[in-house]
């Protein structure tokens, strides 16, 4: 068959700094071949290559057998290139058949007279051709993310699109919406339309891709059939080395009771959750997205009010009304979405790390450059914060070094309770490693940590208990023992416990 | 890295590199320009807006904005005026003014952090009502007959010290005050952390109303002390005094390079901008050019500053 895309030897350098080295990728029509690398190995840079957004300095690009040099993402787009970005091109105030036509609106004439009930049609056609059944005139914004997604891939075919390319598509979905997704991804192959996957999660590109190519360091490693290879083959290809076990293992005497909620109660939200974590434990939450799962850790560090409930921290009863008055009886939170309620993203690493604690670093207000220079030294060498100054900016650190850095700001502060949620969301897998070592080394120490992950695996991997939320109620809480994630999932969906 | 941080200082001495070239070329074109009179003159006008776009660098770091500072000038000044008018200590006075000004900033604060308004409506609003209490309280007429009443008083628009005119001491006091406030304390580093991501900070456990609070505070307190050395230096509160001051507090503060989405700035640039408009109104009077032409060509000098910032940053 031949190839859809066919990039040969690519090259690309910013500067002195080398980002793609001899770089092969092929898709043929109607496979879904997922691009898999740690952050930083260049799969970004080589689909801005693709797309015409950066100008290679060598190697050629083929398409559908013709040699193609795109100066920018539109012509890329006229060969039915089309990248649906992991942050969607959707205009919330618009309606669904709006944001699909953008730009491309069937008028009278050149009245610029929108033709809507044509427009309308042609949207429904088009969602039905993907197994959708939405209404294009619902406005874009009170959809789910998913259906927003879909807009996009609706939006897509419509230009008659040869190529998806989807940047990390799962990362805002329920589990729901996935399996939707992967029905859709499932009818466009059908349809002979081809997808780049770019994903970091093992298990949905082990379920849903044929082929998977691995890039590191800007190195072309290989492609390999995924019924011809495993996880740990991939994994050791993304990182030049064994990494052993993915959870590293544990060892903590389990000591008293650090946190104890009970009948925590927001009307609407969640019902009636009581639970309690001991010191050197760590409670791993699961639930599906939407099940309540943040909106109660938010409820337990002050972030958000609930109506009715109590929460004790070493057996006395405590009032926690804002974040501050949480961090004073030592809870520390961290988010789910690191850059919008994590980091400040134009600020310093430095001055990220010191940002919850600074006071204690102040004397009469003024701030010990010296005494925090100290704080934020130790903690880039004690979590390997990979950063070429303190003062750079965080926002140009990886995923994974930024969330080393959410985590040194509360470890700064010596938590004895920690909420994560989602703590390896968008981080790659040899940092995923490291920050599983920190919760390790936390629970050691004492700290009693509740971790809420949509991620199955790290979910069994790396807790003692599992509390399982369905629908905003506690449907079940496991001993890890011999649990496994068909038990979780019965539970999260509502099964019985 | 070492040569990304230098080119960092490089950008961000923009501004001044622009004030330097604005007085080189007005040197040449008029021979009064560089005069030791001229110049001090020059920065007794400045401060008056630099003291308010110091205040307004604040609340513009943390993301907001304030339009009632010629508002809050105008009827702290009366009150203060209108005490001394009527035989009060002049000490008493001006304190009493000060803090009408602050309590105005914290109406203001209070409004936007509890009553969740947007600070452009909420400084719109009360620009206008504070203007009116002020044409209600002076019955729209100047407050005068305080001529020579109290030398602390005069001191403040017009007196010297050491042969510096005492506004630009004010001036300069409060920069530097400001300048380690905003550089090495705690209430700094907030600010630019508000600024920068408001949801991540209130996370972090800051007190984010409270600081918001804290710095529509300060710009009443700096907006009334403008007031105060205006007031002084006519020797009379006028129920106008003021009127569109924010605007020019507001271009100080972005020829100075602060941004007005928050979070990034700098006070060293209000200063450089303050000094700029303060220099081009007082070349382009030194040069005889006409008012209308004036407001048409600073106009024109505060687009190309901030077209020329856009260019380097992209």
């Amino acid at each position: 068959m031949r190839p859809l895309i066919d990039m040969r030897s690519i090259q690309k350098s910013f500067g002195t700094n080398i980002v793609l080295n001899g770089v092969d990728f092929e898709v043929l029509p109607g496979e879904v071949h997922a691009l898999m690398g740690e952050n930083g190995a260049g799969k970004s840079t080589l689909i801005k290559v693709l797309t015409g957004i950066y100008d290679r300095d060598g190697g050629t690009i083929v398409v559908n057998g013709r040699d193609v040099h795109y100066r920018h993402p539109k012509e890329a787009e006229r060969d039915g290139i089309v990248v649906i970005h992991q942050e969607l091109n959707i205009i919330p105030t618009l309606t669904v058949a709006e944001n699909i036509f953008l730009g491309r609106e069937p008028k009278i004439g050149r009245t610029g007279v929108i033709r809507y009930k044509e427009m309308e049609q042609q949207a429904a056609a088009h969602l039905r051709r993907l197994g959708m059944d939405l209404n294009p005139r619902e406005l874009a914004g009170r959809l789910s993310v998913g259906k927003q997604q879909m807009i996009e891939i609706a939006r897509a075919i419509s230009t008659n699109a040869k190529c998806l390319i989807m940047d990390e598509p799962t990362a805002a979905l329920t589990e729901r919406e996935i399996q939707a997704l992967f029905s859709v991804i499932q009818t466009l192959k059908e349809q002979g339309i081809a997808i780049v996957y770019i994903s970091h999660r093992m298990e949905e590109i082990f379920t849903i891709c044929d082929r998977i190519s691995v890039l590191r360091d800007g190195q072309f490693i290989g492609t390999k059939r995924v019924k011809e290879t495993n996880v740990d083959e991939i994994v050791q290809m993304m990182v030049g080395r064994q990494i052993g076990e993915r959870f590293p293992k544990r060892r903590v005497t389990i000591g008293e009771e650090r946190l104890r909620v009970e009948r925590l109660t927001k009307i609407g939200v969640f019902e009636n959750v009581s639970f309690s974590v001991r010191a050197g434990e760590v409670l791993g939450v699961a639930g599906l997205m939407g099940s309540g799962r943040t909106e109660i850790m938010e409820a337990i560090f002050g972030a958000r009010p609930f109506d009715e409930g109590d929460i004790y921290i070493d057996g006395r009863p405590v009032r926690i009304r804002s974040p501050r008055q949480a961090v004073e009886h030592g809870i520390a939170m961290i988010t789910e979405d690191r850059k919008q309620k994590g980091l400040v993203l134009e600020m310093s690493v430095h001055e990220n790390l010191t940002l919850p604690k600074l006071e204690q670093l102040a004397t009469a207000g003024f701030i010990q450059s010296s005494k925090e220079r100290d704080v934020v030294l130790s903690f880039i060498h004690l979590l390997n914060i990979k950063t070429s100054s303190p003062d750079l900016a965080v926002k140009a650190l990886s995923g994974g070094n930024q969330q080393k850095v959410v985590f040194g700001k509360w470890l700064a502060m010596n938590p004895r309770i920690l909420i994560l949620d989602e703590p390896t969301r968008g981080v790659d897998v040899g940092a995923k490693k490291e920050i599983y070592e920190i919760i390790n080394e936390l629970a050691a120490q004492g700290v009693a940590i509740v971790m809420v992950s949509s991620e199955l695996p790290e979910v069994l991997g790396m807790s003692d208990r599992v509390m399982v939320i369905h629908e905003g109620n506690v449907q079940a809480v496991l001993e890890n023992d011999g649990l496994d994630q068909e038990t979780i999932m019965r539970a999260a969906t509502g099964g019985n416990r | 890295m070492m040569e990304a941080k230098r080119k960092w200082d490089v950008k961000k001495l923009g501004p001044l590199i622009g004030l330097v070239l604005l007085c080189m070329v007005l040197s040449v074109l008029s021979d009064d320009f560089l005069t030791m009179d001229n110049w001090l003159n020059l920065l007794r006008q400045v401060s008056i807006n630099a003291l308010i776009a110091f205040g307004m660098t604040f609340v513009i770091l943390t993301g907001g904005i304030d339009l009632s500072v010629g508002s809050v000038l105008a009827l702290s000044s009366a009150i203060t005026a209108g005490m001394m008018a009527q035989g009060i200590n002049g000490f008493v006075a001006i304190f009493v003014g000060l803090l009408a000004g602050t309590a105005m900033g914290v109406l203001n604060g209070v409004l936007i952090t509890k009553g969740k308004v947007a600070p452009f409506i909420a400084t719109l609003a009360t620009m206008t009502a504070f203007r009116g209490l002020t044409l209600v309280y002076t019955d729209g007429r100047p407050v005068t007959g305080f001529a020579s009443s109290d030398i602390l008083f005069q001191m403040m628009g017009r007196g010297y010290f050491f042969g510096i005119p005492v506004p630009i001491i004010l001036m300069l006091v409060v920069y530097l005050v400001l300048y380690i406030a905003l550089k090495k304390t705690t209430f700094g580093r907030h600010t630019y952390a508000i600024g920068g991501n408001e949801e991540a900070s209130r996370l972090s456990g800051l007190r984010v109303d409270r600081l918001k609070m804290y710095v529509y505070a300060l710009t009443g307190a700096l907006s009334a002390l403008a007031g105060l050395i205006l007031t002084s230096r006519l020797n009379s509160a006028q129920p106008t005094a003021g009127t569109a001051y924010e605007l020019d507090a507001i271009a100080a503060v972005v020829l100075g390079g602060t941004s007005l989405s928050g979070g990034k700035g700098w006070i060293f640039g209000t200063l450089v901008g303050a000094l700029m408009i303060g220099v081009l109104n007082n070349g382009l009077n030194l040069l005889n050019v006409s008012s209308f032409y004036q407001q048409v060509i600073k106009g024109a000098v505060i687009l190309l500053a901030v077209l020329l910032d856009r260019r380097k940053e992209a």
